[in-house]
């Protein structure tokens, strides 16, 4: 695949070690922020690629994963309503709310849908008149302007059937709140590259700047991410703290404008909790009014019980990157893919879910 | 969740501003794709796409940076000092 496989060239890769360790004097330890860049990094084996004390943590990226237990268990509610088809994308599936995940509302009867994007909820909405169709909208930046997308074409339709279960995050608020944590570690950030080619990467020069940090947008495959390494690296020997863009082919500074416009006309920003680390100000997108319509906990008049999360899963600590997956005193043993105490074991982008994919269950501490 | 792939246009089938929809060949693999938020992008470009939507059309002589930036560290010595 063109822009896939020239990215993965393993001689170019080795160049890229090289000049890493040549520029290399102390430990450095960096975040990347995407659970997809985790994965990419434990797929590829790139941290081997490492000189030792350069390391990677693994930061808050999956969406999944910070969807607070309340609104899991207001999507169980909702989806075992009668008349009601529950979309979402198959990673919230196997998530585990305070009694059971989706998949188990499934097995009973639950008309739950899996779908690959928000406009195929509307579609099913426009075949359907008769079902109430609401659409779990999970996601971060990337993923917002398909959902204002959706939204749109509901309103345009006259849908009235349609609505959304909102979850959506947003990354420079977090990132923030892990900078400003004493038991941060992070030294610099490889940003999300698909986040900034919605919203570009002016919103990080602030950060950079009040943080004393390098934070270098990167893309996803192995020759992005040793770039990325490297340039972070460069700026931390060199005591610079900039914004700087490896992702260049899909990254623009100011981002998609088009793709903001109809995220700021549908969405407006509120404080959110982000499960395992607490309520973040800024951090979440909700409907505004003139769309409010579409608001399923309205629609519904949903509320659910408070209810505490398994003591035994240190997954907010994962995810702020305090600690890394093989660290936690259940991996790979009591915390399972198939039996999951908590959502970064279950997700494609989980962090918990990556070392057990790409490095099995049986973990001695390594270097993360 | 934010994963997104690269694909070519291959027909424009919508030109709406809200619906602009074109088939989008993924190494052989041919989708439908909305293209409201890359008005710019023609047939023949590629795009960057996640759930459905495109988000980005690839800039290619961006994507030689990559491969130009290892070239230049060659250029300097860089890879040799501390190998």
């Amino acid at each position: 695949m063109k822009f896939v496989d020239e990215f993965r060239d393993g001689a170019a890769a080795r160049r890229y070690a090289r000049a890493i360790a040549a520029v290399t004097t102390r430990p450095w330890t960096m975040m990347e922020v995407c659970g997809g860049q985790t994965h990419a990094i434990l797929r590829f084996g790139l941290d081997a690629f490492l000189p030792r004390g350069v390391t990677l943590i693994h930061g808050p990226g999956c969406p999944v994963c910070v969807t607070p237990l309340e609104l899991i268990d207001k999507a169980l509610v909702l989806a075992a309503r009668p008349g009601v088809a529950f979309c979402s994308f198959g990673d919230m599936l196997r998530v585990p709310g305070s009694a059971g995940d989706l998949q188990a509302v499934k097995a009973a009867g639950g008309d739950v849908r899996i779908v690959y994007s928000p406009l195929d909820a509307v579609r099913i909405a426009g075949e359907h008149p008769d079902r109430e169709v609401v659409f779990f909208a999970v996601g971060f930046e990337t993923t917002a302007p398909a959902v204002a997308a959706a939204v749109m074409q509901a309103a345009a339709g006259g849908l009235r059937n349609f609505s959304l279960l909102v979850a959506h995050v947003l990354v420079p608020p977090a990132m923030e709140a892990i900078l400003s944590s004493p038991r941060s570690r992070v030294q610099g950030f490889l940003a999300a590259g698909h986040v900034c080619t919605v919203m570009g990467y002016a919103a990080y020069e602030p950060i950079a700047r009040a943080y004393r940090v390098p934070i270098v947008v990167t893309g996803f495959e192995p020759l992005d991410l040793l770039q990325g390494i490297l340039m972070c690296i460069r700026q931390l020997e060199g005591g610079r703290a900039e914004v700087e863009n490896q992702y260049a082919r899909s990254v623009r500074r100011e981002g998609n404008l088009s793709a903001q416009r109809l995220m700021t006309e549908v969405f407006e920003v509120i404080p959110r909790a982000w499960r395992g680390i607490g309520e973040i100000p800024k951090s979440g997108l909700a409907l505004r009014p003139p769309y409010a319509h579409f608001d399923a906990e309205q629609r519904f008049g949903l509320t659910v019980p408070g209810a505490p999360e398994p003591a035994e899963c240190i997954s907010g600590l994962i995810l702020q990157g305090v600690h890394a997956p093989p660290e936690c005193g259940v991996f790979g043993t009591r915390c399972t893919p198939d039996h999951p105490l908590g959502a970064p074991m279950v997700s494609s982008e989980g962090a918990c879910a990556a070392y057990y994919r790409f490095r099995g269950p049986h973990l001695e501490e390594g270097r993360a | 969740m934010c994963l997104a792939i690269p694909g070519r246009i291959l027909t424009i089938i919508d030109d709406g501003p809200l619906t602009r929809r074109g088939r989008v060949d993924f190494a052989g693999i041919i989708r439908e794709v909305n293209l409201a938020f890359v008005p710019e992008a023609a047939v023949g470009a590629y795009v960057i796409v996640h759930v459905g939507v495109a988000l980005s059309v690839v800039d290619e002589d961006e994507a030689q940076r990559v491969f130009a930036y290892l070239q230049e560290i060659d250029e300097t010595g860089e890879l040799e000092a501390g190998a």
